[in-house]
């Protein structure tokens, strides 16, 4: 089985996925969601004693939410048995006045239904903390820089194999940051402090794949020394190929089965993992190693001739 | 047979029963077999879930001061990292905590019902003192004791108001003390604590009358501060007499920096030196001056809250992670025959340890957290399958048993240490970035990765190997490949 040999078609397709997520990034941006923007908190107490269900309020609030004043996707939470916190992007007093009318018309079961509380609120992450994460996971990318370099410190070149993590890495958030503009825009999902944590997820599990089969590709180099390192790459590809699809099939079970049956405030959440782990195991074999190929091989010096692509072997 | 194997199922049992007992309990109380009255452990081991899962306790905090006063918006951000970083004191509360303008926080603590408890432990200002260290300096950072504080205490908090919290005496503020003090700190001085030196309290915050930052004729920042006249005299007498000697700046039991004495102190004002940047002065003067928190906070109410994901939704997700990991179960069981029902065991090995952690630490679960432990089952699962795929190879390769599972776990573990290392790496590094910028999502999330990690190495390198091992002792492959997911003419043929 040659792998290696289409690896412009795998490029082709990782580009065909992130250029239209990357064009949705720059036209729609991220939506954020009130975890990094901060908003209003609004807390309501029922006379009646039968506040309603949380799905309830945020499809109200999705409903009542305009381009003006978006206040979709609220965070809603029972307070004791009566009353309810909702915090949503900020609104005002007009805005509030109607969300409250509309509670007590539609929830309060013909008795009153009042304000205990109402105050701007900020975000949990601050814009400077969301630059600082970034910050946090560029470092993270250079200490596994140093490391995988000092781990391959015997196969020559072992400064490639960290970079080509990272780009594989880059790949992957690139992938996640398309798929949340996107589906953020049709679907109306906004990107909140658990869309941080699946981006965490994402990096830390695509790292890890890649070092499996760069591990491989490390034991062959010493084995196959008269053989081309196209063919020992292909190799040690195809080698990890069973063990690749079957932790990607294992960790796309629990995460399907969480889409599926599970809770719909989560879903987002799953979705994104789902996406994400995906372009992961794509990203370790069909990315991350080519990419050792095409760096062996010098491969750019053909780019812009007019014969691109001539395999050398 | 091994007989190390062995060796390690005289842990591994014990330690399985040992998780089995925690996580089914709720309280773990030991009686002490010589005091019958008194208990050597008794503890609250109860799952923590965080709010998103089971709701908690909001508490809304306003700024402790004149009505007409205004608060800035600077200090009132800097007050809640400060009060984040102190409810988090092991990065794993998951608490919540925003800043409602112009002068309120809001903050939402998991699981909790007391909100005495959670007040006092967010009110007490930060204890601060200096401290007399002689010849030799400890470093900044060190938690020390001091002799002040066991008679009587300025803070209304006895210190047994959190005692659910274990380790209270790192609460501090990594954020707003970056003090490094090259010039006061000689790196070269060494540390010996081998019995804990209790360290003499000079003076404590009390005696401060102000402080300022002041640019340094030699370029840099100072800190300028003056004593209330009852203090003069005793400073002046204790820096007559212990010049060139250290004088430790501790803020609750911590050294926030560790200035020598360079002259006599007459007059009752001083200057700290140091290599201080503009930001570092200034966030010295602040402890300084308000103990740790920039301005005086009250709570204004406080209330029980449910969980933002709601009840129902997260009762649904817990059924769907649960067929989810059936169905891993089944599949790994399927493909990998023999080797996957074990590594199924280690698997259920992983999630009673993680789980008794989880509750020994405490670990507050919120749905972050719980993807840091999909993500560490997932890397659990992986090394299994790692180590599998290569005893297939080596069985095919024609090696007995015994070979083929040293031989396996042999050629795996380079790819799974560097793997488990890089992600162990990210996970101090966010670790860090989360208790240094109060985002306790990210901390959370770490922490549980971490853990996963750590405890997905021992169970695939240790308990799945020793549970082969026992397992198939007498077995001979050679009759029965197909156990093995093992065609037996692929295996001949090879």
């Amino acid at each position: 089985m040659n792998l290696i040999k289409y690896r412009y078609l795998y490029f082709g397709i990782s580009l065909l996925v992130i250029i239209p997520g990357v064009i949705a990034l720059i036209i729609w941006g991220l939506p954020l969601g009130i975890d990094f923007t901060g908003g209003s908190l609004l807390e309501v107490k029922f006379a009646s004693g039968q506040p309603p269900a949380i799905a309830a309020v945020t499809a109200l609030y999705n409903e009542m939410s305009t381009a003006q004043m978006d206040i979709a996707n609220p965070v809603v939470q029972p307070i004791g048995t009566d009353s309810l916190s909702i915090r949503s992007k900020e609104m005002n007093d007009t805005l509030k006045a109607q969300v409250v009318a509309a509670l007590k018309d539609r929830f309060g079961g013909g008795q009153d239904v009042v304000i205990t509380n109402f105050t701007q609120v900020s975000a949990v992450i601050g814009k400077e903390i969301a630059i600082r994460a970034a910050g946090a996971v560029a470092l993270a990318s250079l200490a596994i820089l140093v490391y995988i370099t000092i781990a391959f410190r015997k196969v020559p070149n072992s400064f490639r194999y960290g970079t080509a993590a990272i780009i594989a890495t880059i790949h992957d958030i690139l992938v996640t940051l398309g798929a949340e503009a996107i589906l953020g825009h049709f679907l109306g999902w906004q990107a909140d402090a658990l869309f941080l944590t699946a981006l965490l997820t994402i990096i830390g599990f695509s790292v890890h794949d890649d070092i499996v089969v760069f591990d491989r590709i490390r034991e062959n180099s010493n084995i196959y020394r008269r053989v081309g390192y196209e063919t020992v790459v292909n190799h040690s590809i195809v080698q990890t190929l069973d063990r690749s699809i079957n932790t990607q099939l294992t960790v796309m079970f629990t995460l399907l089965a969480l889409a599926l049956f599970g809770g719909v405030s989560i879903r987002h959440f799953v979705v994104i993992l789902l996406v994400g782990v995906f372009s992961g195991t794509y990203s370790s074999i069909f990315n991350a190693s080519p990419i050792l190929v095409v760096w062996e091989n010098r491969e750019w010096r053909n780019w812009f001739r007019r014969k691109p692509g001539t395999q050398i072997s | 047979m091994n007989r190390r194997q062995y060796n390690w199922l005289f842990l591994i049992i014990p330690l399985i029963a040992l998780a089995i007992w925690v996580d089914l309990s709720k309280q773990i109380t030991i009686t002490n077999p010589f005091k019958p009255q008194t208990s050597l452990i008794d503890r609250n081991v109860q799952t923590q879930l965080g709010l998103d899962l089971r709701g908690g306790l909001q508490v809304l905090m306003e700024a402790d001061l004149p009505s007409d006063s205004t608060v800035s918006s600077s200090d009132l951000n800097v007050t809640r990292q400060i009060l984040e970083n102190r409810a988090n004191a092991l990065g794993v509360s998951e608490v919540v905590m925003q800043v409602a303008p112009p002068r309120r926080i809001v903050a939402e603590f998991p699981g909790l019902q007391d909100p005495a408890q959670v007040i006092a432990s967010l009110q007490e200002t930060g204890l601060l003192e200096f401290v007399d260290m002689g010849t030799t300096p400890v470093l900044v950072g060190t938690v020390i004791q001091t002799d002040y504080g066991t008679s009587s205490t300025t803070t209304g908090t006895p210190a047994a108001a959190l005692t659910d919290t274990p380790t209270e005496a790192p609460t501090d503020t990594p954020a707003i003390s970056p003090t490094t003090d090259p010039n006061a700190t000689p790196a070269a001085a060494p540390t010996p604590e081998v019995a804990p030196t209790i360290y003499h309290t000079v003076m404590t915050g009390a005696a401060l009358s102000s402080v300022n930052v002041q640019s340094a004729t030699l370029g840099g920042f100072n800190i300028a501060f003056t004593l209330k006249s009852d203090y003069s005299t005793l400073f002046a007498d204790y820096t007559g007499s212990h010049l060139n000697q250290y004088l430790a700046i501790v803020l609750d039991k911590k050294a926030i920096s560790v200035p020598s004495i360079n002259a006599k102190i007459t007059g009752g004002a001083g200057i700290i030196q140091g290599n201080f940047t503009q930001d570092t002065a200034n966030a010295l003067a602040i402890q300084l001056r308000y103990g740790s928190l920039p301005i005086p906070i009250k709570v204004v109410e406080s209330q029980s809250v449910g969980a933002t994901l709601g009840a129902d939704s997260v009762r649904r997700s817990v059924i769907a992670g649960i067929i989810g990991l059936l169905v891993v179960i089944i599949f790994m069981g399927l493909y990998y025959r023999l080797p996957g029902f074990i590594a199924d065991l280690a698997l259920l090995t992983f999630a009673l340890i993680t789980l008794m952690l989880y509750k020994l630490i405490p670990v507050v679960l919120t749905l972050s957290g719980i993807a840091g432990f999909i993500l560490a089952i997932g890397m659990a699962v992986d090394a299994n399958i790692l180590i599998f795929e290569r005893l297939k190879e080596e069985l095919r390769a024609g090696r007995t048993l015994h070979q083929a599972i040293d031989l396996a776990w042999k050629r795996a573990w380079p790819s799974i240490r560097d793997a488990n290392s890089s992600t162990l790496i990210t996970c101090i590094i966010l670790y860090w970035f989360g208790s240094a910028f109060g985002a306790s999502v990210v901390k959370g999330f770490s922490l549980t990765l971490a853990l996963g990690v750590l405890i997905s190495l021992f169970t695939a390198i240790i308990v799945t190997r020793t549970f082969l091992h026992a397992v198939l002792d007498n077995i001979k492959f050679t009759e029965h490949p197909r156990w093995f997911g093992i065609q037996e003419s692929h295996y001949e043929s090879d």
